[in-house]
């Protein structure tokens, strides 16, 4: 026993560490999919140290680190970091990195973009029906026994027919876009770009967009030219009857904007899986029967969990392996 | 026209109310609720049409009651609460609604299993009440690329497929017979298709053969893993085997926009977090209640005028 216990601390010791600070959601879920003959997790969480004096101890010759939203990777851990070559996330947002940093020391990236991309268009199109068609709200209506007592519940709006303004129209937001032309929706679009080989009309900006859309949903990542890109101005062209769905990042949204126009009742409704300071979310919002709320969640399900993991560890093994990565970020 | 009697079975939209008014004679059945001997006969022999809904139809007794009347034009599609029998011996016209309320209904159908599957009510009640500051939330169940099995594939079921296929579902499907022109999976039998499914949609239209269709067996068929949306007539399940599979978790979970005794469904179903249950709303927009009602109108209309009906059923 003793000599195995050796045998595995010495081949152990021999695996290339990838750092984790704080364990994202999929490792926390599915830690038996993470162990690999090619590399080992060095778990900064479970230390006492401050992380600073913990990287510089033990994270000296680490090359690769693992991380999420709860752990960002800024220029300052970079710098503690003297040996990375590669940080990966769990996630389909990269806007938690320093991607110039990044860039400037010709460390790669990597995410998990592709895998996401139905679960975050499903829920986008459950949110999106959801307040449309009040089934949060009748639900509570009923559960709270006031079918019987108060009559009908309030009519809703028809998807059908609606013009929906998709912002972004990479993975997510053509899954959404594929979707919505089943229910006859019309689908219109904006993105940095224009997509030639789409056949959504484009709007060069989202004033324009939101000022020709029935509703609007965010599908774009997290920049800083899409930080609070959704603005009171953008939110009013929309209109009274608008509806904006957000699966994408919280900070895409001026969110104090954003509330005070849906209690004002300048925008029809919301369905937001988004928040600018996550787990907070403005109270204001919790008394509004237009407003669906999700926790974050919008990829949380089994298939997209296993398939996230096995991107991530099939990048890391391909990187010990010195293979081509699965999934890099393009820098543009 | 504006002479004509037509009488409304209960209060359905205010708009449809509005327009009967401004063409025809309307009575409203509610408003002589206290003292029905004495309505029945101060009006029952100039009533010609009669509007009811899936609330309150035109049954056996209602039409025996009213010896002139020349049509039913229901605010519904289904027929389930207007005695057609009746209505074919006496030679009385009957119109619905089919058509104009399918997207609505179709969208609520994949509305409630995305709302299921994806937990979207449990999820906003947990930030709603705060919890999420103090803990994380569970995973969900996919949605795309599970098997959806449709219960009649007429106007609606057919609508439903469509879009589920845009969530790349297989489809298969459930009917009296094969229809022909679909790529769909045909089973002839119910339990197969239950078997063979994730997500059983019901969507036919009720009748004695289709009453309970959804039994013991069938929920057994459709298991633990399984969900049952049902946007079509609550008789059309077995409801106390629905409950007590929920209850057991024999089912994996359901999506119910009606029930066997609206407006009262099963209080058991209250505390469950696989289940969303919806008033019967199917087809409660404003945008579809006013094509509803206008055809229904339209359908009056062209009766008195001595024009063909624009949606007869017989």
């Amino acid at each position: 026993m003793e000599n195995h216990q050796e045998r595995s601390d010495h081949r152990s010791q021999d695996l290339p560490q990838v750092l984790v600070i704080k364990p994202p959601p999929v490792l926390t879920l599915f830690e038996d999919k993470f162990i690999s003959s090619k590399f080992q997790l060095l778990k900064a969480w479970e230390s006492t140290l401050p992380l600073d004096q913990f990287l510089t101890n033990y994270a000296g010759s680490v090359r690769a680190v693992l991380c999420s939203g709860a752990s960002p990777i800024t220029a300052d851990i970079i710098r503690l970091l003297p040996s990375l070559q590669l940080v990966i996330t769990a996630s389909a947002g990269v806007n938690h990195i320093d991607l110039t940093e990044c860039r400037r020391l010709g460390i790669a990236v990597t995410n998990a973009a592709g895998v996401f991309s139905d679960d975050g268009a499903d829920a986008a199109v459950g949110l999106l029906i959801d307040v449309l068609r009040k089934v949060s709200a009748a639900d509570r209506y009923v559960r709270n026994g006031l079918w019987p007592v108060k009559g009908d519940y309030a009519l809703g709006s028809k998807l059908g027919g609606k013009r929906v303004g998709v912002v972004g129209l990479g993975g997510f937001g053509s899954a959404v876009a594929k979707r919505l032309e089943a229910f006859g929706c019309t689908v219109l679009y904006n993105s940095r770009t224009q997509k030639p080989s789409v056949p959504y009309p484009f709007y060069s900006t989202v004033l324009e967009l939101a000022a020709d859309s029935d509703s609007l949903i965010i599908c774009c990542g997290l920049t800083a030219e899409t930080r609070h890109m959704i603005n009171r101005e953008v939110l009013l062209a929309l209109g009274k009857q608008g509806v904006i769905v957000n699966i994408a990042r919280g900070a895409i949204i001026n969110e104090k904007e954003m509330v005070e126009c849906l209690v004002r009742g300048e925008i029809g409704g919301a369905g937001l899986d988004v928040f600018e300071n996550e787990p907070n979310v403005p109270e204001e919002l919790f008394g509004l029967d237009n407003v669906v709320l999700s926790p974050h969640r919008v990829v949380f399900t089994p298939e997209s969990f296993v398939a996230a993991s096995e991107l991530v560890v099939g990048n890391l093994e391909a990187f010990f392996s010195n293979k081509p990565l699965l999934s890099p970020v393009i820098y543009e | 026209m504006n002479n004509t009697c037509v009488l409304v079975t209960c209060p359905m939209f205010t708009y449809l109310e509005q327009e009967l008014e401004t063409r025809f004679n309307l009575i409203k059945l509610w408003d002589h609720s206290s003292s029905k001997a004495e309505f029945f006969n101060n009006y029952s022999s100039s009533i010609k049409a009669v509007v009811g809904n899936t609330k309150v139809g035109a049954d056996a007794k209602l039409i025996d009651s009213l010896p002139n009347l020349e049509i039913v034009a229901s605010y519904s599609v289904g027929l389930d609460k207007i005695d057609l029998d009746k209505c074919k011996q006496r030679g009385i016209k009957v119109t619905n609604t089919p058509d104009v309320l399918t997207d609505d209904v179709a969208d609520l159908a994949i509305g409630l299993a995305l709302a299921v599957l994806r937990k979207v009510c449990v999820c906003d009640q947990f930030v709603r009440s705060g919890n999420w500051i103090s803990g994380d939330f569970g995973l969900a169940t996919k949605f795309s690329g599970k098997s959806v099995g449709i219960v009649g594939l007429g106007r609606i079921g057919s609508a439903i497929a469509k879009r589920a296929e845009a969530f790349q579902c297989p489809i298969s499907y459930h009917s009296r017979s094969k229809k022909p022109n679909t790529n769909y999976k045909y089973y002839s039998n119910i339990v197969d298709l239950a078997a063979n499914c994730e997500i059983l949609v019901v969507a036919c239209a009720l009748t004695e053969e289709t009453h309970h269709i959804v039994n013991r067996k069938v929920i057994d068929a459709l298991g633990p893993k399984g969900f049952l949306i049902n946007i079509a007539r609550g008789a059309h399940v077995d409801e106390p085997e629905l409950v007590s599979a929920l209850l057991e978790g024999r089912l994996g979970g359901a999506g119910l926009d009606v029930f066997e005794n609206e407006p009262e469904p099963p209080e058991q179903l209250f505390a469950l977090d696989n289940v969303v249950l919806v008033p019967h709303v199917g087809s409660d927009t404003g945008e579809t209640s006013k094509a509803m009602a206008d055809l229904v109108i339209s359908n009056l209309e062209a009766h008195f005028k001595g024009k063909p009906l624009l949606t007869p059923v017989i």
